[in-house]
Order: structure tokens, then C-alpha cells, then sequence
């Protein structure tokens, strides 16, 4: 099982919803958010493309913040969803930084959040929190080793990328283009 | 034109706008950490080369100084984490890929492998010391019979802890200014100098202050190469670390680092040194503030200028 998350560009208002209710399911403190949205325009004026994307944790496979963890604290679970272990998280911020993305901070209790893909509603077979109330449907959540999952065809029949790849993350959060 | 910004208004304390989760807690540590190396590395070699009564300020003074070092370094350390109760979780594992993590685990063994260290000079420094109880006499004697082994030690935990700091920071590709594996050796000679410096202001014997002025003074040379081929490794690099280079070359960190880096604690040292050696009056606490102080200076500007240089945004 290898789980992962594509967002249609093509689709995506960004309108922050999926900040927002991350925010609300997972009790984000205030002034933190685990996604956030990204405009790109590129071009000269009045030739301008505008690209949005809702970004994340890329849950990337071969995660530099696992491999910098001292403590075995950021680990893969399940799917290969990146997750910190609270209790063995000492807060030396070595995943913070060794992340290229930026997805993590520092929760007010002291340990290090960031995106879990919601596993605690996967587990139960539901959507993350960001894909089920996207009012566009621009996000798909499933199995990349499951050939019929709605994600896996949406890979196979779009044009699709991934951020910075050639930071040899492998990352698991797609954009369809 | 390209412009990539967050609208959803990300603010996460200490991330956004720029990365500065490491504030002066760590640049500290490493300072300390480099110059505890350096003093181990030079008390250690020399007392194998059966040099120890002609330099007594670097092979058994200076070492005195290690435990207190370290010991700051770890209070730094500690300040920094976050989660500060769970630190002994790093003593449950073992994680080869982190150098953090085999960081801590040397400083585990080198802390008090330096005080037994220290422990076996004492009686050469104080002749009146005094270890009172037979027990602790005996164990005494004992390290004293192992110095060899010690010292071989020593050498190889002292060259990991310089070394390591350096790594630690190369292994983040995530800021490409760090990852260049000159970061280590970079750290370690500079650790090197500074406790040199140290040695020979510290001296009163002129054989062992000539000695370590010309050894400084070949360390420092190193030091130049390495930061010249630093930069010329990320400017040969990808445009993120062409970026980084830039930072340095024009940008926010030129300044501080040319000037008060290399200028003032490289080159105008090494120049007083070299007019130290040609029996030219230099007041001898000139250069050792110098680069003590550009040490420090280095290793503040480094780990400033990694967070500040990234892939996105």
C-alpha cells in the first residue's frame, strides 16, 4: 500500500477550505496550519498563467526528515504516511530543517506537527479532512499500488508533477497539470 | 516573470518568512564543540609523541577547559529542544543515518573520557593535589598506565565531534547553502586554530608558543582554501545553490562574513602571527581574540545563512 494525494490545478480556486478544515479536524493551534495554498503566475503582462495548488506534507519516500530524526520520532506508518511519534520527539528541529518544503512546525506543546494525511480518518476508510470538503473536487486521496483507485487513474491519464523531485524526496503529493 | 506566493496566509512561527528555528542556542554549541575537539586533538597527539613536559599548556593545561566547554555546549543544547523532557529518547536509539543522533552518542562517551583525561594531569600540574581516597588513587594510576589508549581514543571520538558538526549540517539538502561536505573538515580546522590560538597565547615557554603560532598559522591557510573551494563547489552547483553562494557574494551575509570572518578573523590574524614569529612586538591577545571571535562569527553566519537559503518560495 502506498498512499497518495493528487491536486488538479486545473480545479483548484484556492478558496482555503482544505486549510481550514484541517485546521478544525486535527485542532491546529491557532497561528499553525499543516496546508496552505500556493499561487504561482508566471508570464509577462498581459500574458500572465495562473497556476494554484493546495500544499502539504509530501509524505515523500525517501523523507529527510526521517532519515535526520535522532529518536526514530518521525517514522513511516501504515501506507508510508510520514508521522511523528510525540512521545519520542526531543524538538531539535532537525526535521524542520531538513525539510525542503517547509511543512513542519514546532506545536506549542514543544514536539514537531505537521500533515498526517488524516490517518486517523483513513484508518476508518474516509478521505482526509482537505480532500472531503474540497468544493471543487480538485484532490484525490487513495493507493498508488491499487491500479483501479480513482488516483491511480488519475495519474495514468494526466499530465501530472511533483515539487522539487530533484531533491531526491520521492515525494507522494502529485499535482495534475 | 515568475512569482510563487502563499495566499492561505502561512505563518507558522519560526518557519515563516524565513527559516530560523535554530537561533544562537546551536551556533554556540558548535563553537564550543569545535574548540573542545581541537584542544583534545592536540593534548592527545602530543602526549603520544612523548611531547607532554615541553608543551605542558596544550597537552595538560588546556584540557582542564574541555569538561566546562562541553558542558555549556550541552546546557546550549538542551536550551534549544523544544520538547526538552523527552531528551533521553536519544539515548534509546542508535540511528546511523542522523548525525545528531551519533553526535549525542559521542559527546555520551568523550564527556567523560575527557575528565578522566583531565584526571590523569592533575597530580603533574598541582603537586600538592591530593585525591584523598586509595581507591580513587588506584583507579587514577590506572588511567595513567592506559594514557596511550586513551589518548588513541580520544583522537578518533575528538575528530568525530569536530567533524560532526560540520556534517550534521551538510546532511540537510533541504538548505542548500549546508550541503557541501566541506562543512566538516571546514569545522574541524577551524576548531583546530582557535585552540591553537588558545595554546599559544596561554604559553610561557617559547618553543611551545613558536610551535603552535606555526601550526595556526598553517591552519588557518586550510581554512582559506576550504571557504575559496566552498564557494567555488556551490557556484559550480544547481541555481539553488548558485543562490546560496550569492548570499555570500553580494548578498545579506557579505559583509559580516567577508569582513569580520575572513578579514578580521583569518587574514589580519595570520598576518600578526606571521609578524609574531618574525620576533616583531604583537600584543599577544590581538590574534587569539580574533579568531576566537571569527570562530564564533563563522558558525553564527553558517547556520543563519543555511536556514535563510531554500529550494521553494
Amino acid at each position: 500500500m502506498r498512499y497518495a494525494m493528487a491536486v488538479d490545478t486545473l480545479k483548484c480556486v484556492g478558496c482555503s477550505d482544505c486549510v481550514v478544515a484541517c485546521q478544525t479536524e486535527n485542532n491546529v493551534p491557532i497561528g499553525h496550519c499543516r496546508d496552505w495554498i500556493v499561487e504561482k503566475t508566471t508570464g509577462t503582462y498581459p500574458k500572465l498563467q495562473l497556476e494554484i495548488r493546495s500544499e502539504r506534507c509530501n509524505h515523500c519516500a525517501n523523507a529527510p526528515c526521517v532519515r535526520t530524526c535522532p529518536t526514530e520520532a518521525s517514522h513511516y506508518a501504515q501506507g508510508g504516511i510520514v508521522l511523528v511519534e510525540e512521545s519520542e520527539c526531543i524538538g531539535c528541529k532537525a526535521c524542520i530543517t531538513s525539510c525542503p518544503y517547509d511543512a513542519r512546525f514546532i506545536h506549542p506543546e514543544g514536539y514537531v506537527d505537521k500533515c498526517t494525511f488524516c490517518i486517523h480518518r483513513v484508518e476508518k476508510g474516509q478521505e482526509p479532512a482537505c480532500v472531503a470538503v474540497c468544493p471543487t473536487h480538485c484532490m484525490t486521496f487513495g493507493d498508488l499500488d491499487d491500479p483501479n483507485s480513482e488516483i491511480s487513474r488519475a495519474m495514468a491519464t494526466r499530465k501530472w508533477k511533483s515539487l522539487i523531485p530533484e531533491a531526491g524526496t520521492d515525494p507522494k503529493v502529485f499535482y495534475l497539470i | 516573470m515568475i512569482e510563487e506566493i502563499i495566499t492561505s496566509g502561512r505563518m507558522n512561527p519560526e518557519i515563516d518568512p524565513i527559516l530560523h528555528v535554530w537561533g544562537w542556542e546551536i551556533p554556540f554549541y558548535l563553537f564550543l564543540g569545535g574548540i573542545s575537539a581541537g584542544i583534545l586533538i592536540f593534548s592527545a597527539y602530543f602526549t603520544l609523541r612523548g611531547r607532554q613536559d615541553e608543551l605542558p599548556v596544550a597537552v595538560k593545561w588546556m584540557p582542564i577547559a574541555v569538561p566546562f566547554l562541553i558542558g555549556i555546549g550541552l546546557i546550549a543544547l538542551l536550551l534549544d529542544l523544544s520538547h526538552v523532557l523527552y531528551a533521553w529518547q536519544l539515548f534509546t536509539n542508535i540511528r546511523w543515518e542522523s548525525p545528531m543522533s551519533w553526535g549525542a552518542w559521542t559527546l555520551l562517551v568523550i564527556t567523560p573520557l575527557s575528565m578522566a583525561w583531565v584526571a590523569t594531569w592533575l597530580e603533574d600540574i598541582f603537586p600538592n593535589w591530593d585525591w584523598k581516597f586509595d581507591e580513587v588513587k588506584a583507579m587514577i594510576n590506572w588511567l595513567k598506565n592506559q594514557r596511550r589508549y586513551l589518548a588513541q581514543i580520544l583522537i578518533l571520538l575528538s575528530i568525530i565531534l569536530g567533524m560532526y558538526t560540520g556534517i550534521l549540517l551538510s546532511a540537510f539538502n533541504a538548505r542548500p547553502f549546508w550541503n557541501t561536505s566541506i562543512l566538516g573538515p571546514l569545522f574541524l580546522t577551524s576548531g583546530l586554530s582557535a585552540s591553537a590560538a588558545l595554546v599559544s597565547f596561554f604559553s610561557k615557554s617559547e618553543v611551545e608558543k613558536r610551535l603552535f603560532t606555526r601550526i595556526d598559522i598553517i591552519l588557518i591557510g586550510i581554512e582559506l582554501f576550504m571557504i575559496v573551494h566552498l564557494f567555488m563547489g556551490h557556484l559550480a552547483g544547481t541555481q539553488v545553490h548558485i543562490q546560496a553562494a550569492q548570499m555570500f557574494l553580494g548578498g545579506a551575509f557579505t559583509v559580516p562574513f567577508w569582513i569580520f570572518v575572513v578579514g578580521l578573523g583569518l587574514i589580519l590574524p595570520v598576518i600578526l602571527e606571521i609578524l609574531e614569529l618574525k620576533h616583531k612586538f604583537v600584543p599577544a591577545i590581538v590574534p587569539v581574540v580574533l579568531i576566537v571571535g571569527g570562530n564564533l562569527m563563522l558558525r553564527f553566519i553558517v547556520v543563519n545563512a543555511g536556514q535563510a537559503s531554500r529550494w521553494l518560495y
